[in-house]
């Protein structure tokens, strides 16, 4: 990477300029925007800090507000969940920003500085790309290959843009982020196999019925999980649901809300004919189904399997039920350690992931590279002469009496028609032909003449 | 046709390596080359047997050698029609192999003149065999499923979810598929059956004479008829099924070979090296 020295206007002559530059690869004389995140999540601060740093979506268009009138600032988003904060910012002066940004959120969530910022991480450059990247391939989260995450940064971008705060820098590095997210989504397991008991539940009972339409299912008791795991069922468009309870009072309740039938506990051996999937979590001390009901119920039902989910702690399932053909028995320890084995699944592809994050890194550093001065005169300037060149060459051929003088004309011609119409676009770039964000110029400089060759 | 044979086992080879390939990485890719190779080898046993049939005007199922490539081209033939209809991708590492081995030991099998003209031109003796390969080889299939489902049940009673649970389809689409072969192999079986007993009368006078491979053949076709019969009446479903699928084929297995190698009788020419 090269950089333009404080004050090289005075060398015009392109080819020298580049020549000289050519040889500054000291990262250190870096001078283009770079990239700053800062932010915190669930690793490193408490829910007490984080709850005090969230920001809500009006807040967060109105710290993207206050953010870009700093200067130094040109670009800014910010990226805030239950699980994390994170202000991505794009600078020519790392240390102001991350000074302003800190300040901001000091200021506007009235908690001092002291009190945050040993939970902040600070990232630049390749660093936060990748970071970033991270975050929303879900590699980052409490609970990896979650998909929520990918949606909220969609909104950050989304009022960063509102707020005119994302420009060519920040809009690359979102949409990257978002085809790199997907692409891990798709090519790698992160986000397969369920990680929620209910969510196990469901895919256990795909396993055994394949399908869950028009499976019947019969809920014993109640409890939170056990009705998200119904919920569930329903989106997978099972039939009948039938309500049983110890207060008939509760299952007609709770039948009408899964428009459901509601049916005495003293029938559950009954619908044992009729239902597919049983869920029980009853507070019941004892057992309430024991294998000799539902052996007799299996012949009665021409041994269509039956799947039990027991949620409940006591068991209510007696678990030799499980020793029954076409029987299965799940109970709520069983379904954790499925849960267990997924989430190790899970970060066993997280490390596959992490390849495709590796290479998008690189790519985008690339691009982000060469959206500096220097190298986008030396692009353009060699596009040029590709062009040049090969024309040239097509000439000459079709006119293959010329005199070596003739020859030279032609060649001196070329180079100088070349040299006249870089002239213009060079000083552009290299001067304070425009003002403001030169990433602007640059990049259309690039797009324009298609020398990122996508 | 020593050629085309070749090139049938190296193929099926390939396959079998698609398929394995695909059961460890789980790539599509690696299913496609499976079901393409698979394919060329199946295209490849064709022709092997219309070359045959053209050569000698005669079913090529006059040896042991011949018959092993008509039995391996039947299971093809059935896990192709299989794979149409369901999309049970993961049979391929079983029957891919199963037919590359089949072939293999075909070939290790010299070649020899043979010598019964008139006996194998009929019509029925062509439906007799074409019918009872395709039979046994949807038999030959549901085994594997079987196997597979037996697999899976495992898995989900031991509640240890290792490395099939995650590639093998549900217990129901298994059980179905399992169901559907024995159906499909119980009718072929059967027209199979009746073609031979039809062709037994024009050559021998009679249709039952009490040959190994006749008995062993009925006993085979009422082990699958009373697998059907407690399927649809008492719901004989799942496991047992599963298990009954297998043991079905171990007969099959028996009637095809054993009968021969074990027993004498008028079956025994078509399976002599």
């Amino acid at each position: 990477m090269v950089n333009l020295p404080a004050g090289d206007n005075r060398i015009t002559d392109q080819t020298r300029l580049i020549k000289v530059l050519e040889h500054q690869t000291d990262p250190l004389l870096i001078g283009m925007k770079q990239i700053v995140l800062l932010g915190l999540n669930h690793k490193t601060a408490p829910v007490s800090i984080r709850e005090c740093l969230a920001f809500s979506k009006e807040e967060s268009i109105e710290a993207l507000k206050s953010l870009k009138t700093f200067s130094g600032l040109n670009e800014a988003a910010l990226i805030s969940t239950c699980n994390r904060i994170e202000v991505i910012m794009v600078t020519d002066n790392d240390s102001k920003a991350l000074k302003t940004a800190k300040t901001y959120l000091s200021n506007s969530k009235k908690i001092p500085i002291t009190q945050f910022e040993d939970s902040l991480y600070i990232f630049h450059g390749e660093h936060a790309v990748r970071h970033l990247f991270e975050v929303a391939a879900s590699l980052d989260s409490m609970i990896v290959g979650e998909p929520q995450i990918l949606g909220q940064i969609k909104d950050a971008y989304r009022r960063a843009i509102s707020t005119k705060t994302s420009g060519v820098i920040l809009n690359r590095l979102f949409h990257k982020t978002f085809f790199i997210a997907k692409k891990i989504r798709h090519e790698t397991g992160i986000g397969d196999h369920a990680v929620s008991i209910s969510y196990a539940a469901i895919e256990l009972g795909k396993k055994i019925f394949g399908s869950l339409e028009g499976k019947n299912v019969l809920l014993v008791g109640a409890g939170e999980m056990a009705e998200l795991a119904v919920e569930h069922l329903i989106r997978n468009r099972t039939d009948k649901i039938f309500v049983a309870n110890r207060t008939f009072q509760r299952a007609l309740k709770l039948a009408k809300s899964f428009k459901g039938q509601a049916v005495h506990f003293e029938e559950i051996p009954d619908y044992l004919q009729h239902a597919d999937i049983i869920i029980s979590s009853t507070g019941s001390s004892d057992f309430i189904l024991f294998k000799d009901q539902v052996k007799n119920i299996m012949r009665q039902r021409k041994n269509r399997p039956l799947f039990f989910i027991d949620i409940a702690v006591p068991r209510d399932i007696d678990p030799n039920i499980n020793r029954i053909t076409n029987a299965y028995v799940y109970d709520i320890d069983d379904l954790k350690s499925v849960i267990e084995e997924n989430i190790e699944d899970r970060n066993r592809e997280a490390t596959k992931a992490k390849r495709f994050i590796d290479e998008a890194v690189i790519r985008f550093q690339q691009w982000h590279e060469s959206l500096d001065v220097v190298p986008t005169i030396k692009d353009l300037r060699k596009k040029m002469e590709y062009i040049a060149e090969n024309e040239i060459k097509k000439t000459f051929k079709s006119l293959p009496n010329l005199s070596a003088k003739e020859y030279d004309a032609i060649s001196r011609m070329t180079e100088a028609i070349m040299n006249k119409f870089l002239h213009d676009p060079t000083l552009y770039l290299k001067n304070e032909g425009y003002h403001g964000d030169k990433s602007i110029g640059l990049d259309l400089t690039r797009k324009l003449f298609n020398l990122d060759q996508e | 046709m020593e050629i085309i044979n070749n090139f049938t086992i190296f193929f099926y080879l390939l396959s079998t390596a698609g398929y394995v390939g695909f059961l460890f990485f789980q790539k599509n890719a690696l299913n496609k080359a499976g079901k393409y190779f698979l394919l060329a080898g199946f295209l490849c046993n064709t022709l092997a047997i219309i070359y045959g049939f053209v050569l000698s005007g005669q079913m090529p199922a006059r040896d042991l050698r011949e018959t092993l490539c008509i039995a391996s081209w039947a299971v093809v033939c059935a896990f192709l029609l299989l794979q149409y209809k369901f999309q049970l991708k993961i049979l391929g590492v079983y029957a891919a192999p199963l037919a590359a081995v089949i072939m293999i030991i075909s070939y290790q099998l010299p070649v020899k003149p043979v010598s019964s003209p008139d006996l194998f031109k009929s019509f029925w003796l062509f439906l007799h065999i074409v019918f009872i390969f395709m039979g046994e080889a949807a038999f030959a299939l549901a085994c594997g499923v079987g196997f597979l489902y037996l697999l899976q049940e495992r898995a989900i009673k031991s509640k240890r979810h290792g490395f099939f649970f995650k590639r093998l389809p549900s217990l129901d689409l298994l059980d179905t598929t399992g169901y559907i072969c024995i159906i499909s192999g119980f009718t072929l079986l059967t027209v199979g059956l009746i073609a031979g007993f039809v062709y037994a009368k024009s050559i021998w006078g009679k249709f039952w004479s009490a040959d190994p491979k006749e008995i062993w053949s009925v006993i085979t076709w009422l082990i699958y008829a009373i697998l059907l019969h407690e399927r649809l009446t008492v719901g004989w479903r799942g496991r047992r099924s599963a298990v009954m699928a297998i043991v079905g084929f171990m007969v099959v297995l028996f009637t095809f070979l054993g009968v021969n190698f074990l027993l004498k009788g008028h079956h025994g020419e078509f399976t002599r090296w």
